[in-house]
């Protein structure tokens, strides 16, 4: 029974009773924190289990002969071709890495300046009732799906490239890369302008107070102070964009050539993986093959992931000790 | 209390759900894109007149379809080539039977050029070349001078492997040849390129012209339609198939002698297709 004091009616059960286990608290408590740990695990679990079956299926190439005549490490980079469907088939993965990079490196020229000189506006300049603005809106269009975004390059955004350049053909890297932008620029201006509103006032007073003005406040202060936050989400963004595969598949055209034009056709890492793996026969040197690209592009974007982690934890320092 | 009602609703429900999955299990088609639309007409038709029967048509390319028969994953592949010799062993080994392979209906392989482009014919020899590469411009097949961009398919498709069979002679494409996902793709992009060159099936053609293909230098060079491709002077025409890993039975032979019959075979003209005989 309660230990307040009360009077017939009015008595207020406060507390369970001072037991050896509390009523069944701790028990309750214990049970809670399970469940939470238990979903944490599940997510390292999902994660583990998806590397094990991307390695585990191409495996044949690094262990099994007969896959290895037809597809192996060496030939990888051995043949400027990719065409695994063939009397002779080549799996070349030269192209692919070549079609990856120009789109990507397209879509960083773009988003990276526009998304960065973006946040600054919005955190430095924009009064209060333009940043309202500004800042939904920019987020809307993360919210835009890549198939959409994919289906506005191939229809709208081509043309207006190949009107405006003439150069190449329609479906190209530069259409990709644009559309890839638009996919990343959010991303990119969301961690930056995070990362430029933590910076203390302090510094932009000093600096003011100094006699700069306040776009040198901005481009000589705030940023560098900022550049953790601002360098995490263009590394972010980065893994975005090499990732993505609806855009590509769609926007770039897909051929597999080695040209150094940014107007020429590309083919990626991802649209392969998308546009072959329904065809393939389980098991085939196709298959294997099509999983150690999987697990490229995976092993390729943790690296992106942990170079993120380990500059922005430096630059961290650095102004910690500072 | 009540969460000890609810979980029981939840777990009842649950072991319900394979037995309604068992009840209606429908009859899974799977395979060509070229195909998609005939097949899905052939469904929809013989559903109306049966409405017991649950047919299920998805695209994705003939390999793709060929492949899910070998892994077991549909009942009936559709295909716009025939089976390659790596497949039918695949499906040998896994269900002891080499297939059974149903010639539906026929199809001409149009090659599209875009309505500005002045070329009106071409060679097998010529279209060779184009798509492996070894001609780059137009005014090398008695057009402008401009660079061919070439638009083809996804490797999973059976008419990218119709094309090569047939024309390049097991040749590889181009490196620089764009895959397009589907007929309607290639067509959309040919007509809004001045210099493309595609090729699909004819029932897809609207909006481009296709050229009149010459088998070799002695045969007359025929444009696709209706009658050319019904009496075969058309060079580029090809069989339309159905795959199954046994021979048809209960409601699938159904479908199919429906298909055979008369009354599917005049849908196949309706898409833009030709009976089988």
């Amino acid at each position: 029974m309660s230990s307040v004091a009360t009077t017939g009616e009015d008595r207020i059960r406060v507390l369970p009773p001072i037991t050896k286990t509390g009523g069944g608290r701790v028990g309750r408590e214990r049970a809670i924190v399970a469940v939470l740990g238990f979903c944490a695990v599940l997510a390292m679990v999902g994660l583990l289990l998806i590397i094990l079956f991307v390695f585990r299926e191409a495996l044949p190439i690094f262990i099994d002969r007969a896959t290895q005549a037809e597809a192996s490490i060496r030939g990888f980079f051995s043949t400027p071709f990719w065409q695994p469907v063939s009397d002779t088939p080549k799996y070349g993965l030269t192209p692919l890495l070549l079609g990856t990079f120009k789109v990507t490196m397209v879509a960083m020229i773009f988003a990276v300046p526009i998304a960065i000189l973006a946040a600054i506006f919005t955190s430095e300049f924009a009064p209060v009732r333009i940043r309202e603005i500004i800042k939904p809106a920019v987020e809307m269009l993360a919210g835009v799906p890549s198939v959409v975004l994919g289906f506005f390059a191939l229809i709208v955004l081509a043309t207006w490239i190949h009107t405006l350049t003439h150069q190449g053909t329609r479906l190209n890297a530069m259409n990709a890369g644009v559309a890839l932008a638009l996919a990343s620029i959010p991303t990119i201006f969301s961690v930056s302008e995070d990362a430029l509103r933590a910076v203390p006032n302090s510094f932009r007073e000093a600096s003011l107070a100094l006699g700069a003005s306040k776009w040198q406040t901005a481009w000589h202060v705030t940023l560098p102070a900022a550049a953790a936050g601002v360098s995490a989400g263009v590394l972010l963004g980065l893994a975005r964009a090499v990732g993505e595969t609806m855009i590509v598949l769609m926007a770039s055209g897909n051929a597999a050539m080695i040209s150094g034009s940014a107007f020429d056709s590309v083919r990626t890492f991802s649209a392969t993986i998308a546009a072959e793996m329904g065809e393939v026969v389980v098991g085939s040197a196709h298959y294997s093959t099509l999983f150690f690209i999987g697990g490229l592009l995976f092993t390729l974007i943790f690296m992106i992931n942990v170079c993120a982690g380990l500059f922005v934890e430096r630059l961290r320092r650095k102004l910690r000790s500072n | 209390m009540n969460m000890k009602r609810i979980l029981s609703a939840f777990v009842l429900a649950a072991l319900l759900v394979p037995a309604f999955a068992l009840a209606v299990r429908p009859i899974t088609v799977k395979g060509s894109d070229t195909m998609v639309i005939l097949a899905q007409r052939w469904a929809e038709k013989y559903m109306d007149a049966n409405p017991g029967v649950t047919l299920q048509v998805t695209g994705g390319g003939s390999g793709v379809g060929l492949a899910a028969l070998i892994n077991g994953t549909t009942d009936v592949a559709t295909s716009s080539r025939p089976m390659k010799p790596d497949e039918k062993s695949k499906l040998r080994d896994r269900y002891q039977t080499p297939g059974i392979e149903i010639p539906v209906a026929r199809d001409g392989l149009s090659v599209y050029l875009n309505e500005q482009n002045p070329v009106r014919e071409l060679s097998f020899q010529q279209l060779s070349d184009i798509y492996t590469g070894k001609i780059t411009n137009w005014k090398d097949v008695g057009g402008p001078d401009a660079r061919l961009t070439l638009y083809g398919r996804e490797n999973s498709s059976g008419t990218y492997a119709f094309f090569k069979d047939v024309v390049l002679l097991g040749k590889d494409y181009a490196p620089s040849c764009q895959t397009l996902p589907g007929t309607a793709a290639v067509v959309s992009a040919v007509a809004q390129d001045g210099n493309g060159i595609g090729y699909g099936g004819a029932a897809y053609g609207k909006g481009i012209r296709e050229v009149a293909v010459r088998k070799d230098a002695q045969s007359p060079a025929v444009a696709p339609s209706a009658t050319t491709v019904q009496d075969g002077t058309y060079p580029l025409t090809r069989y339309l198939f159905f795959y199954m890993r046994k021979k048809p039975d209960g409601e699938i032979k159904k479908w199919v002698d429906w298909i055979l019959s008369p009354a599917g075979q005049s849908i196949s003209t309706e898409v833009g297709y030709f009976p089988v005989k």
